[in-house]
């Protein structure tokens, strides 16, 4: 295991009877990093992150978590990992502080540091107010902030959320990457997974794209942009002057220029050519209106890679199959 | 391969968790209420039976439990009764509620094992059943001091804490049928109706089932018949057979510790009888050996039923 990588796993396979769920996949997450799972539902995101709890059995290949082996050493794995699971549960007749009081009694945690750390947790996730309300009460975005509240009681080293933004809104989606974000401001590594590829591109530091219990991509999402749509930078560009279309179109990595409306140009480029292109407007002496840069959308990256391996495609839907 | 830290870690927790949901839910105290007052009325009916025809009895407490007066049956027979509905009303949500509040995966991320898990949740329902039966027992002993006015003495107090641990042991027995078909079942309404459906099954098909059973397997001589009485082969096998259920174990227990005159739980014979004081106690240690098999049948039952849910609960995915 390399010393910077937090989870490393090698060939990691996972059969029910005749069917794969997880067809050797071999990643690692770096310490402090945010990793994305990304796939379709029953991709096989969530038997990966079993196996790495040691809550299921692996049935090939390797893995370590921390340092440890969640098969022989589950215990470890578990007081240094929090899991925040799809559809996160709480005792309903429970308050938000009972809930937490529970799991750190099962951690072990004496009671100062206990009644501490909840209280520090329910702090930070914004449910101070709320502590000593029955679970019964919440909405679903405020059982995750307590799912989330959970991993910062236990002080944990990797948090991992299994699809932590299903069914929120907007809002409590935008709260919740906020906290995730928080994570790795602290050095907590984050292995997010999802189906909603949108919405958690933007936290993701990188991502593996699954298909059909392999992983058919990963690294950056940039990087993937580069790799599958080619080109990878699309800058927009509202200006004025003269002549301003073949002057861009002139900037070194610049491979097309398509005019979009009335003073409005499209920059198609291997980088980011934003300060080149701002500059060519001074230098017109024209008016610069907006100047922005499409991120590649994972969604695209998506698309555009089943579209060119339909057999990829295949084991997409084999895998859907399989777990349905 | 050898597994790390003790597989009991973070019992007690689960433990005081669990029990603390049973004693505080609505269901226990429904259990409680209807426990109590069915035993009261049975109590009720057997003192006024026993003011009415016993005279003198060495064993005056323990009619207390075994004695009916018509229409109310004894409080043995509410209890073997009603333990079972109190075990499977505690039981029956165990697991798969955990599974469909989904904290089931939550609560195994943290340091613990299933083990620890399944094992506390069998043992705060034991616990709680204990206490009500103890509970129960007490205000029966009570009472019983009050109503009678005559104090037992240690054989009967004795006896009656046996036939109180026995109790407990039936009610493990129920418990633990409950556990496993709330691991198996994912809906609760499905394992509250199977494991009822046994219930009834076992208790009042099987015994007469097990007669007709015993018939076709060894059929009655007609030479028996002739004189009007059970043929032994037949017998045996109807026994063998009631004695599969939990409920047969109880009752026969039941009936050699609380009633010291018993001196065999099945047929007797001439040469048993040979010497034998007809109608006089046997001691406490006596009844005990006749007591023993039945017992431990009943314990084997909750060991094996557990297991068979502890190995069924260790296969099953997490997720919910």
């Amino acid at each position: 295991m390399s010393a910077d990588a937090v989870i490393e796993a090698k060939g990691l396979t996972k059969t029910y009877g005749r069917a794969v769920a997880v067809d050797h996949i071999s990643f690692t997450v770096g310490r402090g990093e945010i990793f994305g799972l990304l796939g379709p539902n029953g991709a096989g995101k969530t038997t990966t992150i079993l196996m790495l709890l040691g809550l299921t059995d692996i049935s090939g290949g390797e893995v370590s978590v921390l340092g440890f082996n969640p098969a022989r050493e589950p215990l470890s794995v578990k007081r240094r990992v929090g899991y925040l699971p799809d559809s996160v549960g709480f005792y309903d007749q429970m308050t938000a502080a009972d809930n937490l009081r529970y799991t750190a009694r099962l951690i072990g945690f004496k009671k100062d540091e206990r009644e501490k750390r909840i209280a520090d947790a329910i702090e930070r996730v914004g449910l101070a107010e709320a502590a000593d309300n029955r679970v019964a009460t919440f909405s679903r975005g405020m059982r995750q902030r307590l799912g989330l509240a959970e991993i910062l009681m236990k002080g944990a080293q990797i948090a991992i959320l299994d699809e932590p933004t299903t069914g929120l809104d907007p809002h409590a989606t935008a709260e919740l990457l906020a906290i995730i974000r928080g994570f790795k401001a602290e050095g907590v590594s984050v292995l997010l997974s999802s189906h909603l590829l949108e919405r958690v591109q933007s936290v993701c530091d990188r991502v593996a794209l699954f298909s059909g219990g392999r992983i058919a991509l990963m690294g950056s999402v940039p990087d993937l942009g580069r790799e599958i749509l080619g080109g990878g930078y699309v800058v927009d560009i509202e200006a004025d002057g003269a002549g301003l279309p073949e002057r861009l179109a002139l900037i070194p990595g610049v491979s097309g220029v398509e005019r979009t409306g009335i003073g409005k140009m499209r920059l198609h480029a291997d980088r980011d050519v934003r300060p080149e292109a701002a500059a060519e407007v001074v230098a017109m002496q024209g008016r610069l209106k907006y100047l922005g840069v499409q991120e590649p959308s994972l969604d695209a990256i998506y698309t555009r890679y089943f579209e060119s391996k339909p057999d990829a495609e295949m084991a997409v839907k084999d895998g859907e199959r399989d777990a349905a | 391969m050898q597994r790390e830290g003790s597989a009991f870690s973070g019992l007690g927790v689960v433990v005081l968790k669990e029990l603390s949901d049973h004693l505080t839910s609505v269901r226990m105290r429904v259990l409680e209420w209807l426990i109590v007052l069915v035993a009261l009325a049975a109590l009720y009916g057997a003192i006024q039976q026993i003011k009415e025809t016993t005279a003198e009895d060495p064993f005056l407490f323990l009619r207390l439990f075994t004695t009916s007066r018509e229409p109310l049956p004894s409080f043995v027979s509410f209890i073997s009764f009603l333990v079972p509905l109190m075990a499977i009303g505690l039981g029956f949500d165990a697991v798969n509620a955990e599974y469909n509040r989904r904290t089931l995966s939550r609560i195994l991320a943290q340091p613990i094992y299933r083990d620890a898990l399944l094992f506390g949740k069998f043992l705060a329902g034991l616990i709680t059943l204990a206490i009500s039966l103890i509970t129960l027992w007490l205000l029966v002993i009570g009472l019983g001091l009050l109503l009678i006015g005559i104090p037992p003495g240690a054989e009967e107090i004795a006896r009656g804490f046996l036939f109180l641990l026995v109790t407990i042991i039936y009610a493990g027995v129920w418990l633990a049928l409950a556990l496993l078909f709330s691991i198996v079942f994912r809906s609760a309404a499905t394992a509250a109706l199977v494991t009822l459906g046994i219930w009834l099954f076992i208790t009042f098909i099987w015994p007469v089932l097990a007669g007709a059973v015993a018939q076709i397997v060894a059929p009655p001589d007609p030479r028996y018949l002739a004189l009007g009485l059970p043929t032994p082969a037949t017998s045996q096998v109807e026994q063998i057979l009631a004695r599969l259920s939990p409920s047969t174990l109880f009752a026969e227990t039941v009936v050699a510790l609380l009633d010291p005159t018993t001196r065999s739980l099945g047929p007797i014979y001439l040469s048993q009888l040979q010497g034998a004081v007809l109608g006089a106690p046997l001691p406490l240690t006596e009844s005990m050996l006749i007591a023993w098999p039945q017992t431990v049948g009943m314990i084997a039952s909750a060991i094996v039923l557990f297991v068979i849910g502890y190995v069924t609960f260790q296969r099953q995915e997490v997720r919910a």
